[in-house]
């Protein structure tokens, strides 16, 4: 770790820009790699700030007095100090700030919906476009790594306590690197055969690039965190055996919202339906569009019609995905209209650049067998827009006789996921919610089981790799509070 | 890292291994299975578990050589390791007193009845099994099975050894000699399962099958292990991989196990012309990592 840096005077600013100066300079873009090019790539489509770009988005910072951008971010990262050593010019000192709240911001910075964060309590946004915070933390989180010994990181001293991490997504890793700096001796769980959760099953390599997450768990191992793959909790070991047989004073469960859901519409049996889980676990995970030098195969979209189904970031993930594999046809197919979609606006903006047809407003109903039991065609109803329902959005309704086929071989459905149970339903005492999500308090994330917290997707249900994380960042502060005091309930 | 303590071929392309995984030893019940990825570039398959010994930390696995990983993995020795073992996974098999319970296994499938039919036997049912294989040479585990059967046909399809013909010839018989039959349970080749299904379905003959769709995670993350059981969709790998035979649509098994035969034949191919050169590949990644931190990478 970097020496302490020397913080700039309360009240006087690095910044030479002087303040009314700031708003008058527009935000400096990220270099992309053109639409054309990377729609055939893998390689990841923004191409990161240069010292002085950072340093020129980083002078538009207002300083403000009441910092919402800190107090938006779910792991309430300390934008402004973080952004001012950057105008100073001390990049490493910056990237020491943001690793005070966010042990993963290589990550963050590239897949945070900062516009429901940082960037959107940005008082800047409210006249011209917010600050860069995404991409000055990526910039940052770069630098740290080019430039970062990790090989003697300071630790902690011990406090002989055990603590088991269940999952190595965002909300595990998170929990784990804070609990590591207070000195308790952290165990990650992981089923896969590699650790990083979603990250590496679910998050394309042009917006997530494994290198990035190998770096920030080398860089947990630095810090002392254990990580071992190849097991699943609740087949493997079970949660009670991990605190009975194997000493661990408390558990945190992080283990993600990883059941796909189906549409359970004629059809979806086919070959060529796939679930988004499936379908980006084969190219992430497995790197099946390295076939054949990876073994797992997937099929071959050269010249296909492929569909996804849904409006969210795991959708336009699959379908970006699937046009750099090659399809002819991409579209997305959401039954709402485009402004009710869940995914970044950024992301909804590369896809179309990439050429991504949207058919809003569009339902499928029906997925139709070519004949020889591969998929064909999908059935789809045209909607309208309704009263809002319980979500505040407005419910489509299908309209009357307005189906049509749309020819297709390849459909993914990313209509979202469910709890997976294998925990819940091999731990006694453990309180779930009637959608078989594990309860935890808000604040602690303690569970209804003594020494058990969870956070993340697996309380919440489908959210985003911030949030999972500042559940991770409640449970480490609640597990470190259990694990110094009496251990009361 | 997992390690194979102990390799031996139990018929040509049939091999059993020994294999140091004491978490999935002391956990194991007969009906599940592991998912193992033998290299870094390879891909994640499932294979049932033959028996487990806790104390010793092992687990033993029965594995014929079909596609590129099959005979990649059939290749290795005692010493040599596995990159990734995971599991127990999938329910265990439903052990009862049933009765009278005809075990079925087909080819390679005995290896995966086996343990079944011994935990049905120590549940105190008569168990009549019935093997079933190409020729004399593939017949497996016969003195293993008939330690825990009360009786044993075997059959083979050339009629090399014991009785030519198929297992349904067997279970055929029983049936039409008016044997009480209580439950079956069938774990083989699709065509094999499909079969044995059509014939107690008419008998009203409770009867179980042991599916093995395509499969990734094994955790039900990823629903492409996804059968059709009365229409609806399951997922093999946490809902089963056991079901009622009377339920399963076979006809969207073979078809979803079909799905990749292109790319598995590419790949068998270039496994064929270059053998060694793969064998290399797994060897290389063999050196100093373990279990507890060894990532995958």
């Amino acid at each position: 770790m970097t020496p302490p840096t020397k913080q700039p005077p309360k009240q006087k600013s690095a910044n030479p820009l002087p303040l009314k100066e700031r708003m008058k300079v527009p935000r400096q873009h990220m270099l992309e790699q053109s639409p054309l090019e990377r729609a055939t790539n893998f390689t990841e489509v923004n191409l990161g700030y240069s010292e002085e770009l950072a340093r020129q988005e980083a002078q538009r910072c207002l300083e403000c007095p009441k910092a919402t951008c800190t107090t938006d971010c779910p792991v309430g990262v300390k934008v402004k100090e973080f952004v001012q050593l950057i105008v100073a010019g001390d990049f490493m000192g910056a990237a020491a700030k943001i690793r005070e709240d966010n042990v993963l911001p290589a990550i963050t910075g590239r897949v945070c919906p900062q516009e429901d964060h940082c960037e959107g309590g940005c008082l800047m946004g409210k006249k011209v476009q917010p600050l860069g915070i995404g991409y000055l933390e990526r910039f940052v989180a770069d630098y740290e790594q080019g430039h970062l010994d990790i090989s003697n990181l300071p630790k902690a001293s011990p406090t002989g306590k055990k603590v088991a991490i269940v999952g190595s997504g965002p909300s595990g890793l998170t929990a784990a690197g804070d609990l590591v700096q207070q000195g308790h001796q952290v165990h990650v769980f992981e089923a896969l055969h590699t650790p990083g959760g979603v990250l590496v099953y679910g998050i394309p390599e042009f917006r997530l690039p494994k290198q990035i997450i190998r770096e920030q768990i080398d860089y947990m191992r630095a810090m002392g965190v254990e990580f071992e793959t190849d097991v699943v909790v609740g087949k493997t070991v079970t949660l009670d055996e991990l605190m009975e047989e194997e000493g661990y004073d408390a558990v945190f469960i992080g283990t993600g919202a990883g059941l796909p859901q189906f549409m359970n519409i004629p059809g979806e049996h086919l070959n060529g339906v796939y679930s988004a889980n499936e379908f980006l676990t084969r190219i992430n995970l497995m790197h099946a569009y390295e076939f054949p030098k990876y073994d797992e195969p997937m099929l071959d979209l050269h010249g296909k019609q492929v569909a996804v189904i849904g409006g969210g970031n795991t959708a336009l993930d699959a379908i970006r995905s699937a046009l750099r594999l090659g399809a002819s046809k991409a579209y997305v197919i959401y039954r709402r209209s485009e402004a009710e979609m869940p995914a970044r606006k950024e992301e909804v903006e590369h896809a179309k650049q990439e050429g991504i047809e949207f058919r809003v407003l569009t339902n499928p109903i029906e997925f139709l067998s070519d004949g020889m039991g591969w998929l064909g065609a999908v059935r789809c109803m045209r909607m309208e827009l309704g009263e809002a329902d319980a979500s505040g959005r407005r419910r489509p309704v299908p309209v009357q006789g307005s189906e049509f086929d749309l020819p297709l071989s390849v459909a993914v459905i990313a209509i979202g996921t469910g709890a997976n149970p294998l925990i819940q339903s091999t731990t006694p005492g453990l309180n779930t919610n009637k959608r078989n999500y594990i309860e935890a308090d808000a604040m602690t994330q303690r569970t209804s089981r003594r020494g058990v917290f969870a956070g993340g997707d697996i309380v919440t249900g489908s959210a985003t790799v911030i949030l999972a994380m500042g559940a991770g960042r409640r449970a480490a502060k609640s597990i470190h509070e259990y694990l110094t005091t009496s251990g009361e309930w | 890292m997992f390690k194979i303590l102990y390799a031996e071929f139990l018929a040509p392309g049939i091999k059993r291994f020994v294999i140091e995984a004491p978490r999935i030893a002391h956990k194991y019940k007969p009906g599940q299975f592991v998912i193992l990825r033998l290299y870094e570039q390879g891909e994640r398959i499932p294979i049932t578990i033959e028996h487990s010994d806790p104390e010793r930390g092992t687990i033993r696995i029965v594995v014929q050589s079909i596609g590129k990983t099959t005979n990649l993995l059939n290749s290795l020795n005692t010493g040599d390791s596995i990159l990734n073992v995971v599991g127990p996974l999938g329910k265990p098999s439903e052990i009862e007193k049933f009765g009278t319970v005809v075990v079925m296994g087909g080819g390679v499938g005995t290896a995966m009845a086996y343990p079944t039919a011994a935990a049905l036997k120590r549940a105190g049912n008569r168990v009549i099994s019935i093997v079933g294989a190409r020729n004399k040479e593939l017949v497996i585990l016969e003195r293993e099975l008939r330690e825990v059967s009360d009786a044993l046909m075997i059959t083979t399809d050339d009629g090399s050894y014991a009785d030519k013909g198929f297992v349904t010839d067997k279970l055929r018989q029983l049936i039409e000699n008016g044997a009480r039959i209580d439950l079956v349970l069938a774990i083989g080749p699709v065509p094999m399962m499909r079969a044995v299904a059509e014939m107690t379905r008419k008998e009203h003959i409770r009867t179980i099958v042991s599916l093995n769709p395509i499969m990734i995670d094994g955790t039900g993350m990823c629903g492409g292990c996804r059968v059709l059981i009365d229409g609806k969709s399951e997922f093999a790998c946490v809902d089963g991989p056991e079901f009622d035979a009377h339920r399963v649509d076979f006809a969207v098994l073979v078809q979803r196990n079909s799905m990749y035969r292109a790319a598995e034949q590419k790949s068998m191919e270039e496994f064929q012309r270059e053998t060694m050169k793969q064998l290399e590949t797994v060897h290389a990644g063999q050196t100093g990592a373990c279990a507890v931190e060894g990532d995958g990478r």
